[in-house]
């Protein structure tokens, strides 16, 4: 059974991919893009990898996809098409494709308890030992957090560099004036839109429910800070799409968020340097408390807070940014012409 | 505080970076708070040096894991040395960032450009300090994002286009990395560098690991624009604002190369890379060929950026045939070129930065007759410019040097012969360049250009004196590269 | 070893086509869409490369024994996280490049700096 549902999805991947290749509406590409993210999420929880699911879920198939319809509405909805025949890419690709092929044929067979990944006495101490030395039953979550909380550091400063990308490419000076022609399209959306307005403050608050939820349950369960703040930062966007980015932005002060980005990276960095003032190396939770296992869940705790403070804040400030991008004016055209 | 070293020299700029958003709001406080936490970096990486070659690798298990199931930072000699020239540039080049970022930026985009900075170069230190495979990947990424964001913020509208072909190129690099240590994970479960370097010789014979091998330096290959990957690089350099190009030709290509040599000699190991794959021929092929196509090409540009853009693709085919000759010597040779370029082209492109900053442009007919107006700027293009081509008394002599004594010991005279060549085309673009600002009439009327800014011409002045302070005093740069790579090779130093 | 190998296969052909499309289309939405489908795919090979046969979702329960391995989906979930962090960037850059340009087709944009 597992088996034929793993051919299925992998088969509907292909399918997908190759339909993408195919189209020039940017915007069903985007749409199947997004299903393609649904589909890889679907395969991921056949696969038992159910955090990498929930996140790939919330990733490929909702931001990413939300971001690119936003680019679309702005910059047209159909590619040119392609004239000459790109041999050059096929070779490049089968070349590359070909490489891949022969290196799988020496490769430990699928599902293998046999593999070298398997055996490894990394995978071993993680899975017998870590319920002993971190004290939390999803062991995703001990060594995301713990083992290798410094990738996890990583990631997040990742995320707070493409927020900061972002904001040094689209934020603009601060305005003064507020720009008459959004607010009118603004009006009319609201007239449109009265039933979707309804049900969604209705089920904002229970999204935010939702997504504290996550954000504390990840030791027990799929979740963490991540996901969290991909929810949070998901009923901000449904909101301000509904009720008009001004209204948002009245609501969700953007230099508030940005403090907040960077709040999140500095509550996860201050966690490692209290260690070491505790007399441990670089996020060491064990030195945080008496008990070396009551302080695995404080330092978790607060570096998931941190992860989902950055995520949330960067996710708003990528959304602001992006929808409420206006070309600006002549006058910086001159600049950058050559 | 001396235990924590290691971590502290990254973790100083990284939270650095969220620290300046306190600050937005005064882009000359972002700048100096930058700039001390740059400075910070380099006496941390200053000690750390110092340590090692005292007292050995050191070794920092973060999370207080033991590896392989934490992430550990390992400095050798290799590493070090590597911290120390990126700290030491990114401190020199911040301190004239400000009076030419004040010029090429708007107001309100400077605080976000001090940031990315502060990013990019803790990503750089990052990659070089880890000793875990996928950590490299992590901070590939972090130091790669901001080096996009900072590339586009060229006055110019193609460095937009610039970045985002860079931005391709650079992620296809970084997935084909992540594609390597993945089949490497597969066959032997493990990601410490130095688990992986025992576990590898087990599965060599198999095709997968040869695969990753094959991914995992065509991957880096394209990060360090080795020919004919370089494609995404001199427009990148070329339009970038003047101060993100110093940096970057001065340290971004450095990484990549610590990357390949760690990757090729430390953990798959020299028998394995120079048996399987026909590297040696293959990096000697390419690195000659880089050397001397780049070149030609940068002596018909018209923008003198390009031109030295150019040419850091060619000096990067020098690294390569460093490299390519498989011995300590060669190694060494490799690695003294790595520090002696970053003096080069961050002083070069530095003193760009001033032309920059009077002229607002870098094309090489405005150059014509600034040799009178903007004479210590010049004279520091012409000195740097020596250094490059290697003339004896620079460092440029001292890494060609090393690597011609390198290829002779391998019998390869011809290859010595060509290197020499290589030098005379630089000898070439080096004098259109001097050729516009000495011995043409001044395209800018007399009085109105003056000598760059002193805030820009100090740190100029003073790479070009480490530029002939390292030329004749060798003994950072060779004797630690030296025994760096012997340490690689095996060999007690 | 047909089924022993299938996920590896379908994963190369899957990165063979988000790579075709990076190569071989001109606009820039579309590049990046399959920059992300070169991305996931990759995602996937590391997701397979975990699984164990008849093993459950890594998170402890008294009735299971035998769990997938947890290592790859951590990395996974970093990889995951840069991946749309340079999406969003590369969109970024998207507009700006639609901005300055009028257009985000390679082949306009380059003929417009080959004029200038």
């Amino acid at each position: 059974m597992e088996a034929i549902i793993d051919v299925v999805l992998l088969s509907f991947l292909v399918a997908v991919v190759i339909a993408i290749v195919w189209m020039k509406d940017l915007f069903t590409v985007a749409m199947l893009a997004g299903i393609y993210g649904l589909l890889t999420a679907s395969f991921f929880v056949a696969m038992d990898a159910v955090d990498v699911a929930f996140t790939e879920a919330s990733v490929g198939a909702g931001i990413s996809t939300l971001l690119m319809l936003v680019v679309i509405a702005k910059t047209g909805r159909y590619e040119r098409p392609v004239r000459h025949k790109p041999w050059l890419a096929l070779v490049v690709v089968l070349v590359t494709g070909g490489l891949l092929i022969y290196g799988t044929f020496d490769m430990p067979y699928f599902g293998s308890a046999q593999a070298p990944a398997q055996l490894n006495e990394t995978t071993a101490h993680y899975i017998d030992d870590s319920f002993e030395e971190i004290g939390i039953p999803n062991i995703v979550t001990s060594v995301l957090a713990s083992y290798r909380a410094f990738d996890t550091f990583g990631e997040v400063v990742v995320i707070f560099t493409a927020g900061i990308g972002i904001l040094a490419l689209l934020s603009g000076p601060a305005r003064r004036e507020e720009d008459a022609d959004i607010d009118a399209i603004n009006e009319t959306m609201h007239k449109e839109h009265m039933v979707l307005r309804i049900v969604a403050k209705i089920l904002i608050p229970f999204i935010l429910i939702f997504a504290l939820y996550v954000q504390f349950h990840g030791d027990y369960g799929p979740g963490g800070g991540f996901q969290a703040g991909v929810i949070f930062a998901a009923a901000i966007i449904l909101y301000s799409m509904l009720f008009g980015l001004d209204t948002a932005r009245q609501v969700i002060n953007q230099a508030w968020v940005r403090l907040i980005a960077a709040i999140g990276v500095l509550l996860y960095g201050s966690v490692g340097m209290v260690s070491f003032l505790n007399g441990g190396t670089f996020l060491d939770y064990n030195v945080l408390m008496e008990d070396p296992i009551a302080g695995q869940h404080l330092g978790i705790i607060l570096i998931e807070l941190g992860v989902g403070l950055t995520v949330t804040a960067v996710m708003t400030i990528i959304f602001f940014n992006f929808a409420g991008r206006q070309v600006p004016v002549k006058k910086t055209d001159n600049n950058q012409g050559a | 505080m001396t235990l924590h070293l290691p971590i502290l020299q990254v973790i100083v700029p990284l939270i650095a970076a969220p620290l300046c958003m306190f600050l937005k709001q005064y882009p000359k406080a972002v700048w100096l708070f930058s700039l001390l936490a740059s400075a910070l970096t380099l006496l941390i990486s200053a000690l750390l040096l110092q340590q090692v070659l005292t007292s050995g690798t050191i070794i920092y298990e973060l999370g207080g894991w033991q590896p392989p199931w934490g992430i550990e930072y390992r400095i050798d000699q290799l590493n070090a040395y590597l911290l120390l020239i990126i700290s030491a540039i990114s401190t020199i080049v911040l301190v004239a960032a400000q009076t030419s970022i004040e010029k090429e930026l708007e107001s309100y985009r400077q605080s976000y450009f001090y940031m990315l900075y502060l990013l990019s170069l803790a990503g750089m230190l990052g990659i070089v300090a880890t000793a875990d495979a996928f950590n490299v990947f992590v901070f590939l990424e972090i130091s790669s994002l901001s080096a996009y964001a900072l590339i586009a913020l060229g006055k110019d509208r193609r460095a937009l286009w610039a970045s985002y072909q860079y931005l391709i190129m650079g992620t296809v690099g970084a997935t084909f990395i992540l594609i390597g240590i993945g089949l490497m994970y597969q066959m032997t479960g493990t990601l410490n560098m130095n688990d992986l370097a025992q576990r590898l010789p087990e599965v060599a014979e198999t095709r997968t690991v040869f695969v990753a091998f094959a991914f995992t330096v065509v991957g880096i290959c394209l990060k360090l624009a080795l020919f004919p990957l370089h494609l995404w690089l001199p427009n990148a350099y070329a339009y970038a604002p003047s101060i993100v190009t110093a940096f970057f030709a001065a340290t971004a290509t450095k990484v990549a190369i610590y990357l390949l040599i760690r990757f090729t000699f430390s953990i798959f190991g020299l028998s394995f890379s120079f048996t399987t794959l026909p590297l040696q021929t293959l990096f000697l092929l390419l690195g000659l060929l880089g050397v001397f196509i780049a070149s030609m090409t940068a002596i018909y540009q018209n923008n003198v950026k390009h031109i030295f853009a150019y040419s850091s693709v060619a000096q990067v085919g020098y690294m390569i045939v460093g490299l390519s000759v498989g011995s300590a010597l060669g190694l060494t040779a490799t690695l003294i070129h790595l520090f002696n370029h970053a003096l080069m082209k961050s002083a070069l492109f530095l003193a760009l930065a001033a032309v920059m900053y009077r002229i607002g442009s870098v094309q090489l007919n405005q150059f014509h007759g600034l040799g009178r107006q903007m004479p210590l700027t010049m004279a520091a293009i012409v000195v740097g410019g020596l250094s490059l081509v290697g003339v004896p008394l620079t460092v440029g002599f001292v890494s060609k040097w090393y690597l011609v004594l390198a290829v002779i010991e391998n019998g390869w005279w011809h290859v010595a012969l060509l290197i020499l060549l290589g030098s005379l085309l630089a000898i070439i673009y080096l004098w259109k360049i001097v050729e516009a600002a000495y011995f043409k009439p001044p395209v800018h009327e007399a009085g109105t250009i003056k000598e760059a800014p002193y805030s820009i011409l100090i740190p100029v002045w003073v790479l070009i004196f480490a530029n002939l302070y390292f030329g004749i005093d060798t003994r950072l740069s060779v004797e630690v590269a030296q025994s760096a790579a012997q340490s690689l090779f095996g060999v007690a130093p | 070893m047909l089924i022993g190998l299938y996920n590896y296969w379908i994963v190369v052909a899957l990165m063979m086509l988000g790579f075709f499309i990076i190569i071989a289309h001109g606009n820039l939405i579309k590049k990046l869409v399959g920059l992300s489908i070169f991305q996931t795919s990759v995602f996937i090979f590391y997701i397979s490369v975990a699984k164990v046969e008849g093993g459950s979702a890594p998170i402890l329960a008294a009735d299971t024994s035998v769990y997938s391995n947890p290592l790859p989906h951590v990395l996974i979930l970093t990889a995951i996280v840069v991946g749309i962090a340079t999406t969003a960037l590369g969109l970024a850059l998207t507009m700006r490049i639609n901005e300055a340009y009028g257009s985000i087709e390679e082949e306009i944009i380059q003929k417009q700096d080959n004029q200038s």
